[in-house]
């Protein structure tokens, strides 16, 4: 088996057994993502030199510490790639946008930190839409990222240059955001593990903001058991996150899994409102397959509903911008990134929004301003946090009566790239089936539940209740000890640029 | 100490009644700043940008946490002013954009704020009168810009996320003389919570009136014209008499006011235009997300309420049962702590016969001028309150008399040296011997017998002419009461 092929649990056990060194595991991401990247485009910087450093001083720890490697930390010398809105001390952060040009974080957000503390090694930042806002990865000013599974389709965004860069075995799991499904639909269109943990489990500090109230970090892997290894890891109150949660963790066992019908009594609820019209019909019967092999798995299922859900995008749009508005009004030239002159302060900031800004960022700041704008507050905003209320008392109501929810994360697979170019609406109904968590602030997690006729991953997602991540973890995992979906990967060696 | 200026405003003969509301913030005298860990530094002695971390700067990715020490302070703030403490309070975003403010909103509180509905009663010449308070609020600073000419501009971050309390009165005031009185009474309760120095000229306080004018009897407001820029009280209650008055003439001449901020000029004593507000500003205020409601325990509330310290109020009523003070001299006294903690302290060492009141006129009076002079602080007062009280009872005891008590002072404030050893040095304890004294006034009928012939000739107020004369002579020692008898006692004889 190449290295490239190895999950990250498979990595760290090699790697803790000496079978591989952390420098040949960085030298083997280096080595693909130079060969491959240039098709994928998931990088908008490597770390190169920095990491086989890193690689090298894990090397001497892991081989000191061999016989009791037990007390190591539990990544060392894992490679792993980040999106680049997450900021890493030294290492330039754009955001995917030209207005944080050259910017260099003095700093390292609470996530990123918590795995290099636990001995992982941050190769580069991945690409993204402009400051989160898109589900395409086309919205970068960077340029887009490819599907590796598909390179003429998108990978899916926000967090699509991690999703293609697991997907294509870059690096063996990255780092995402998700304010409206931009972990789990990448996620879904690379056919990888996804998950976006409750809002508050993960600390925020260090994620450059979209929607506050909204903005969770979560981990893109090839696993279920990868996904809950990166998520033990992330979760966890932070001093520097007053939004973040002082709960204690239950982690899922995973050994569990593998008994018979590890799933019983575990109560799955399909909304009826997750399947209308306009949902590829592979991905609806892709999502009800899958339902059965969990009911097979001993779980009951039983319809449900979420009265709500068709306002959940309007809500999004409102809230999300608002917040977007004023968490974007530090992107003035003054402090850092380029500045365009101008005769006097005003004038110096608003050319260099202007210019610096891409299209669907500079929509979102309009429609957010005007949202919060006298006159309109009320209508909007403050009606769109009264929807809110209403949308999270749906999903409360449902995780009375059952423990998990099972959805399609997005109407269809990976479309082509430029299929929404000019109608920005038909791209915000990619979300519609992931919004609904983030409002919410519950859970979610996608993953792998076969291709289409296209070859396209399909995949399904579960909800839970706030802080039972275990829930969807272990649903996920005893999933994928019966089907292999999640163990195929995209056929990338020597192809081209299929359009 | 206070100002003596006195404003004639709003006569009764002129038709139009100021209205008057206040804002003030007060920065918070906490260690570190409202949502991070950098330092309080003080802006005229540290290096700028020294006092900067990337959640302060506004940078990326960076979140707020709350600086538990800020919410304390403000909320014993509120507690002095008699305000609900709400016991959930939500920060908000207020939205703006310049170069000073790093993150393009600044953090305030909006529709929940810290504390409402509080009260300061004011001294007037014409008696009690209450100020109402509709909201005390937590928020940030923002950083300093200092403009080095047209096109250039440096931005200090040392202030930015400093915290700030703003205090909004309803508009209760009516008279410029009542905004100072206001002003200066909050001040001494912040300084008696200890949670802000009080320095106007710094910037630590800053006060901002609003004005405007309407028809006497009228109910409804008229334009509001702010006024900002002002660092003393002299230029508070000048700058707000000034603007009525302004205000005042146009609407006389059949102009309307402008909806405007003013600035205070001091040097041209008059107020003059900063801003022209086209409409409300429009700050699209609304709850920030990174930020939990500020949920405070009741029991937490009520320990703070029952650890607070005297204040100034209870102070002065206290003065005036125990001291024997007049209220206007013990509202004097008490305005600031350590003047009125000096008084405490040389009122235990005054001699038993001595009243108290004399001790507050000395200190009120002949200190608080000395102290002027100097430009010295409340602080540093430099004669130990035992010494002041030695003097004082010297004087009250007739050992000296008050001309000479006022000189030795004088010498006291100079070089700190005590008060009986002053007198004993330069001899001027005060003589009663009755001899002496006709002796001294015997001699000086006798060197001016043109006066003593024209006052018996019935030109009485030649006597304290003489009465001078003789004082003189003795060189401020007699005792004037003595001198002023034996005077009326010889050119009566005679
Ligand atoms: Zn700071």
């Amino acid at each position: 088996m190449e290295v490239f092929e190895l999950t990250l649990a498979d990595l760290r056990r090699a790697l803790r057994r000496g079978d591989l060194s952390a420098g040949e595991a960085t030298r083997a991401c280096l080595e693909r993502i130079a060969r491959l990247d240039p098709l994928l485009h998931a990088f908008l910087y490597v770390a190169a030199e920095r990491a086989l450093a890193e690689a090298e001083r894990a090397d001497r720890r892991l081989r000191a510490a061999r016989r009791s490697a037990d007390d190591l930390p539990p990544l060392l010398g894992v490679p792993m790639a980040v999106k680049d809105v997450l900021v890493v001390e030294g290492m330039p952060c754009t955001a995917g946008s030209k207005i944080l040009e050259g910017f260099l974080p003095p700093f390292t957000a609470t996530a990123v930190r918590r795995l290099q503390e636990a001995g992982a090694i941050v190769i580069g930042k991945t690409n993204t839409d402009e400051f989160a806002m898109g589900s395409s990865t086309e919205n970068s000013a960077y340029g887009p990222t490819r599907n590796p599974w598909a390179l003429d389709r998108v990978p899916g965004g926000s967090s699509g240059g991690s999703a293609a860069a697991v997907a294509a075995r870059l690096v063996p799991a990255a780092l995402g955001s998700d304010t409206g499904g931009s972990v789990r639909q990448p996620a879904a269109f690379c056919g990888l593990t996804g998950l976006k943990p409750t809002y508050g489990r993960v600390s925020r500090y260090g994620l450059i903001a979209y929607g506050s109230s909204l903005d969770c970090v979560g981990p893109l892997a090839r696993t279920a058991e990868d996904a809950a290894l990166l998520f033990a890891l992330l979760a966890g109150r932070d001093p520097l996150d007053s939004t973040s949660a002082d709960l204690p963790l239950t982690l899922p066992d995973l050994e569990a899994a593998s008994t018979s019908r590890p799933l019983r009594g575990l109560r799955i609820g399909v909304p009826d409102e997750y399947f209308v019209a306009g949902i590829q019909p592979e991905v609806e019967a892709g999502v009800r397959a899958a339902v059965e092999a969990l009911a097979g798995l001993g779980a009951e299922v039983c319809p449900i509903r979420l009265p709500h859900t068709e306002y959940a995008l309007p809500v999004y749009y409102i809230l999300a911008p608002a917040e977007a508005s004023a968490n974007l009004a530090r992107y003035d030239g003054i402090r850092y990134g380029p500045r365009l002159a101008g005769a006097s302060p005003q004038e110096v900031m608003a050319r260099t929004r202007g210019q610096r800004f891409g299209a669907e960022v500079e929509r979102r700041i309009m429609l957010g301003t005007y949202a919060l704008s006298r006159g309109y507050y009320e209508a909007y905003y403050a009606q769109a946090q009264k929807v809110r209320t209403l949308i999270r008392r749906d999903f409360e109501a449902a995780f009375e009566r059952v423990d998990l929810i099972a959805a399609p994360v997005a109407p269809t697979t990976a479309f082509p790239l430029g299929a929404h170019r000019d109608d920005p609406l038909s791209m915000y109904l990619e979300d519609i089936y992931t919004l609904p968590a983030n409002l919410a602030g519950v859970p979610g997690l996608a993953f792998p539940v076969g291709f289409d006729d296209q070859g396209l991953p399909l995949s399904m997602q579960l909800m839970a209740a706030p802080f039972r991540e275990d829930l969807l973890l272990l649903a996920a995992h005893a999933y994928q000890q019966v089907a292999d979906w999640h163990r195929r990967a995209p056929r990338l060696e020597g192809g081209a640029p299929q359009n | 100490m206070q100002s003596s200026a006195r404003f004639c405003v709003m006569g009764e003969k002129m038709s139009y009644e100021a209205v008057i509301g206040l804002e003030i913030h007060a920065e918070l005298a906490t260690r570190s700043k409202m949502f991070c860990a950098c330092p309080v530094v003080d802006p005229q002695e540290a290096a700028p940008n020294t006092a900067v971390c990337p959640v302060c700067a506004g940078m990326p990715g960076t979140l707020p946490v709350v600086n538990a020490a800020a919410v304390e302070y403000g909320v014993r703030v509120a507690l002095a002013l008699g305000c609900e403490v709400n016991p959930r309070s939500l920060f908000a975003r207020k939205n703006y954009f310049y170069p000073d403010l790093p993150k393009g909103y600044q953090i305030s509180q909006y529709e929940q704020p810290l504390a409402r509905n509080g009260r300061l009663v004011i001294h007037t010449a014409a008696g009690e009168k209450t100020i109402r308070i509709r909201r005390v609020h937590l928020e940030e600073d923002t950083g300093k810009l200092t403009h080095l000419g047209p096109d250039r501009s440096l931005v200090d971050l040392n202030r930015a996320g400093v915290p700030l309390l703003e205090i909004v009165t309803e508009p209760d005031f009516r008279a410029a003389e009542e905004v100072r009185l206001y002003a200066q009474a909050l001040r001494a309760i912040l300084r008696y919570l200890g949670v802000n120095s009080g320095d106007l000229q710094k910037g630590a306080l800053r006060i901002e009136p609003n004005i405007s004018l309407r028809p006497m009897g009228s109910q409804t407001f008229g334009t509001k014209v702010e006024i900002k820029n002002l660092n003393s009280f002299r230029a508070l209650e000048r700058a707000v008499a000034y603007e009525i008055e302004r205000q005042a003439q146009r609407l006389e001449a059949g102009e309307a006011v402008q909806q405007v901020t003013m600035g205070w000029d001091e040097d041209r004593q008059v107020t003059v235009l900063q801003r022209v507000k086209e409409g409300e500003d429009d700050y699209r205020y609304f709850p920030e997300p990174d930020l939990p409601p500020l949920v405070l325990e009741a029991a937490w509330i009520e320990g703070l309420r029952a650890s607070l310290p005297e204040l100034p109020e209870g102070r002065a009523r206290r003065f005036v049962e125990q001291y024997g003070l007049t209220a206007y001299t013990a509202g004097v006294l008490v305005e600031e702590k350590a003047v009125a903690d000096y008084f405490e302290e040389a009122a235990c060492h005054l001699s038993a016969s001595v009243a108290p009141r004399a001790l507050a006129n000395w200190i009120s009076v002949d200190l608080f001028g000395l102290m002027n002079q100097a430009g010295v602080s409340a602080e540093q007062i430099p004669v130990p309150a035992a010494e002041l009280a030695e003097l004082v009872s010297l004087v009250e005891a007739g050992r000296i008399n008050p001309g000479s008590g006022r000189e030795v002072l004088a010498e006291m404030f100079r070089n700190g040296r005590g008060a009986a050893e002053i007198v004993r040095q330069r001899g001027l304890e005060q003589v009663s011997d009755a001899d002496f004294i006709a002796r001294l006034v015997s001699e000086t009928l006798a060197e001016h017998p043109a006066e003593a012939a024209s006052f018996r000739a019935g030109k009485v107020t030649v006597l304290n002419w003489l009465f001078g004369q003789v004082m003189r002579k003795s060189q401020g020692r007699a005792n004037p009461q003595i001198v002023r008898q034996e005077l009326e006692k010889q050119l009566g004889n005679q």
